[in-house]
């Protein structure tokens, strides 16, 4: 929203909270890998809080934390150190949350993503820190008026990342984009799955400059993100249009609603009593973070793909902005990598798009196998197409599809050869004397005339630039 | 192989709060020996209060590992005894199933907070017993029973499955008759677990043989200070008299942090307290919430009914203290004040090997004395200094003052809880 055009700047810090892939809990054993489970069913002492029970750390939580501090090229602390957040909610079984407080992870990061107009800017992350996910609550009869509620523990102790920016993003649209750069980073780091249901929280703090900050809570989506901001934006514009003042306070997103609406304006400030976790020592992150080493991360693979694959920086930028799509590309391209980026980057994405695929499900043998055939000319661009649409509705279907050759044949799309083309041109020649007359008068449009009617003979299955040449050779003058 | 011991014993002194009858146990060191543990040290199957209403009902479905190792050595664990309220407390009478009394004489107290595993040992109803020791725990219930308690040092002892007070000063310690009971206990409970991040893996073996080895011993000035009945420090003296006789070399010191100490132990262990105890909320422990209340309302309302004054009062003392703008000044400076303790203690440890002194500053009390909280208070300030500063401390009977038991106190070292046992071993022989 810059200062030109429109009325206000926005002012936007997110924290966002995402649950650590690893195998195990935080301060306990049980698997995290509850979703297909009945509730309580992956619980213990500890991570249902029994009177007696004791936390113990999960290394591989850390390391991941580590992993996603390096990555962000933050400054790691010598020492961090957990505490206790204190407060009492039913979905939490020990009356505190095991979280850190004064002494974080790390510190003074930075994500680098693109802003409105398409410039690199660099984002400053303030802090890093763990901490366990509290229980999960079950309303039964409706959340505004529960006939009784239930508590499920599976969630409790599942490691989340706390990770919070400066203020430093001023669009909606910037502030997806800075989660799905961050989506990406922690994908590439193999600590982050974000196709688990919930494995992502933000809370966004938004205000208009000059005027007080709004906290929004519950956003639980990369596409809901955005949705709140922009409601809340224009919420808080249309206040102040009208003389109102914007008030300091935390507003709830209502996902189903597109809307964010106030929590009681009551409650009182939380008084969490941090202090120090007595049971757990403090960890040596600074040293341990030395020994631990990054894979590739998106900036980088995106500089590799212009370089090995010759792709354009803008596809380039497309393949590597997700893990899986980055994977797949590179095991497709095989054959040619620039025909196979744009088809991977600009046809198969948005036909994946179109249906909510995964480009996990597209086996990648028949994608080459299709390119290869669409590489050698024997089929048109538009048949190649019409080829990908079939495969992928299949796989939609059932989950498997055919080789492209059998759907070329089924749907006899093989480009025609060249003795017909050659044949089709010379009808076409003796046919449309009018045309011609035209094409040499230098009429525009009579050469695609022409390549269109001989396109109709062979039924749409040539190249047209082949036609075209044929066209020319044929009607040269003179020429040998 | 299992077999079973009867357990019904005549419970005169209230030390029980349950007894389990018939108790399975296998073979092992401890071969059928019964013992009664802490009602703060959870048992699978029994039932578990801490002293406390708000617990009642509360069947652990997990077994301490303490209780894991005794029953692997083939301990019967035959009871579970009174404390007060979740250890907060220095004569048992706090309670919630009513006090306990001294077996030297019911009409005294018999310590506290484990004053029904030291009344339990004290009667002769069981060899052994386990306690726990935050503050004194352990030592002043063996001072005024006329028994040995030994707290081990800080990190020498799991304590996964002990229902937590005061994290970081408590531990789970044995009490026994004599002080080769105290160290045959030691040998079974110190086996390393994982599980609590806090405890360093140290085996533990004692000779127990006798031998004094010309030690040097350290008496703090301040441990006969004001408030130590001088009837009390006689009784000690002559002990301490009689390390002398036996070739110990004996200097006295200062221990000037003594006086920050009882603050220090008290802003600490109420914080840590406001927040272990913020999980009985009565959703999941103890009778259940009202459901026509608010979350809040009817967490108010459990913890009201279900909590006693004492427990009540130093909730509300650690939750003020860890309030934002009183952290500083309260948890903060204990803090600094602990490591003072420490630092005290270091300092006296580069010439001695132990400090001997008094356990508690007194004999054991009558029911209901005292009942000002912090005249009480004042009573552990001999007791708090280990606890602070982690270390090993044993109490063992010295003598009698109007014929109730006096306690020696024998601090040691970090981790030097052998020499501490084996000290306290030589006295028993020959003292
Ligand atoms: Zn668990």
């Amino acid at each position: 929203m810059s200062r030109g055009g429109k009325l206000v700047n926005m002012i936007i810090g997110l924290e966002v909270h995402c649950q650590l892939d690893t195998k195990s809990k935080l301060f306990c054993g049980c698997s995290t890998d509850y979703r297909d489970d009945g509730p309580n069913t992956h619980s213990c002492p500890i991570c249902s809080g029994l009177p007696g029970s004791l936390p113990s750390i999960n290394k591989k939580a850390v390391e991941y934390a580590i992993r996603v501090a390096k990555s962000l090229k933050c400054e790691i602390c010598e020492e961090s150190e957990f505490s206790r957040k204190n407060y009492f909610y039913p979905d939490l079984p020990k009356g505190f949350q095991i979280t850190q407080y004064d002494h974080p992870l790390a510190l003074k990061g930075i994500l680098t993503i693109d802003d409105d107009e398409g410039l690199e800017k660099i984002v400053r992350i303030t802090r890093i820190h763990l901490e366990e996910d509290p229980g999960r609550l079950v309303h039964k009869g409706g959340v505004d008026r529960p006939k009784y509620t239930l508590v499920d523990y599976n969630r409790s102790g599942i490691p989340l990342i706390e990770i919070v920016t400066e203020p430093d993003l001023r669009s909606p649209q910037e502030a997806r984009r800075y989660l799905q750069k961050l989506r990406a980073t922690l994908e590439y780091l193999s600590v982050f799955d974000s196709e688990k249901e919930g494995s992502l929280r933000v809370d966004a703090n938004i205000s208009i400059e000059g005027s007080e900050r709004v906290e929004v809570k519950n956003i639980t989506s990369y596409k809901g993100v955005e949705k709140a901001l922009t409601f809340e934006y224009t919420r808080q514009k249309n206040a102040l249009r009208r003389g109102q003042k914007i008030i300091r306070e935390t507003r709830h997103f209502v996902e189903g609603r597109g809307v964010t609406t106030s929590s009681r304006s009551k409650e009182m400030e939380q008084d969490y009593r941090y202090f120090p976790e007595p049971d757990l020592l403090p960890l040596r992150v600074k040293e341990w973070s030395e020994k631990i080493s990054l894979p590739e991360l998106p900036d980088a693979r995106r500089e590799r793909f212009i370089e090995q694959y010759s792709c354009s920086p803008i596809h380039a930028k497309t393949l590597t902005g997700d893990l899986k799509v980055a994977e797949f590309y590179e095991k497709v391209a095989k054959i040619n990598p620039v025909l196979c980026a744009t088809w991977v980057a600009d046809t198969l994405l948005g036909e994946l798009y179109y249906r909510n695929m995964s480009v996990q499900a597209v086996p990648h043998e028949r994608f080459i196998e299709l390119i290869a055939i669409l590489d050698a000319g024997k089929i048109t661009e538009k048949s190649a197409v019409e080829v990908l649409r079939n495969l992928l509705d299949q796989i939609k279907d059932s989950g498997i599809c055919e080789s492209p050759n059998e759907c070329i044949v089924r749907l006899n799309l093989g480009k025609t050869g060249g003795d017909a083309i050659t044949k089709a041109v010379g009808e076409v020649i003796s046919e449309q004397k009018t045309a011609i007359k035209d094409l040499k008068n230098g009429k525009k449009g009579a050469m695609n005339f022409l390549v269109g009617q001989v396109m109709k003979k062979i039924r749409g299955r040539g190249d047209p630039q082949e036609i075209n040449l044929l066209l020319e050779q044929a009607l040269s003058p003179g020429d040998e | 192989m299992t077999k079973i011991t009867h357990f019904n014993p005549e419970d005169k002194f209230h030390a029980f709060l349950k007894t389990c009858g018939d108790t399975e146990y296998t073979t092992g060191p401890l071969n059928g020996e019964n013992i009664a543990i802490k009602d703060n040290i959870s048992t699978k199957g029994i039932e578990t209060t801490c002293g406390s209403r708000i617990l009642t009902g509360y069947i652990p479905p997990y077994d301490a590992h303490v209780i894991t190792l005794l029953k692997k050595a083939g301990a019967a664990i035959v009871g579970k005894t009174n404390m007060d309220e979740f250890g907060m407390g220095t004569t048992t009478e706090n309670s919630a199933f009513g006090p306990t009394l001294n077996p030297s004489n019911p009409d005294h107290v018999p310590g506290g907070s484990s004053g029904g595993s030291a009344a339990a040992v004290a009667a002769g109803i069981v060899p052994f017993a386990l306690g726990s020791d935050t503050g004194g725990s352990i030592r002043c219930p063996a001072s005024f029973c006329g028994i040995t308690g030994l707290k081990p040092s800080y990190g020498r002892v799991s304590r996964y499955g002990l229902i937590a007070y005061a994290n970081s000063l408590e531990q789970i310690g044995p009490m026994a008759k004599d002080v080769k009971s105290v160290s045959r206990l030691m040998e079974i409970i110190t086996e390393y677990d994982p599980r609590d991040p806090t405890m360093i893996n140290k085996p533990y073996h004692c000779r127990c043989d006798g031998e004094l080895n010309g030690i040097s011993v350290g008496v703090p000035e301040e441990f006969f200070g004001k408030g130590v009945d001088p009837s009390v420090a006689s009784v000690v003296w002559n002990a301490i008299k009689w390390f002398e006789g036996e070739g110990a070399e004996i200097i006295t010191c200062r221990m000037p942090s003594v006086e920050y100490a009882l603050a220090a132990y008290y802003v600490t262990c109420t914080c840590e307290a406001s927040s272990n105890l913020a999980r009985f909320d009565g959703v999941r422990y103890g009778p259940g919430a009202s459901l026509k209340l608010s979350w809040h309302d009817s967490f108010s309302e459990r913890r009201t009914e279900g909590f006693g004054t004492e427990v009540k009062r130093r909730i509300m003392l650690g939750t003020f203290a860890l309030s934002s703008g009183y952290y500083g000044k309260y948890y903060a400076k204990a803090q600094i004040a602990r490591e003072n303790v420490k630092n005290d203690c270091m300092r006296i440890f580069k010439d001695v090997d132990l400090i001997i002194g008094p356990t508690m500053p007194v004999v054991a009390f009558k029911l209901g004395e005292i009942s000002d909280p912090l005249q009480m208070y004042l009573t552990d300030i001999l007791t708090v200094p280990a606890n602070l500063a982690g270390l090993p401390a044993i109490s063992i009977p010295c003598g009698k003052v109007d014929g109730l038991p006096v306690g020696l106190q024998i601090i040691g070292k970090p981790f030097e809880d052998e020499r501490v046992v084996e000290t306290a071993y030589c006295y028993e022989q020959g003292g």
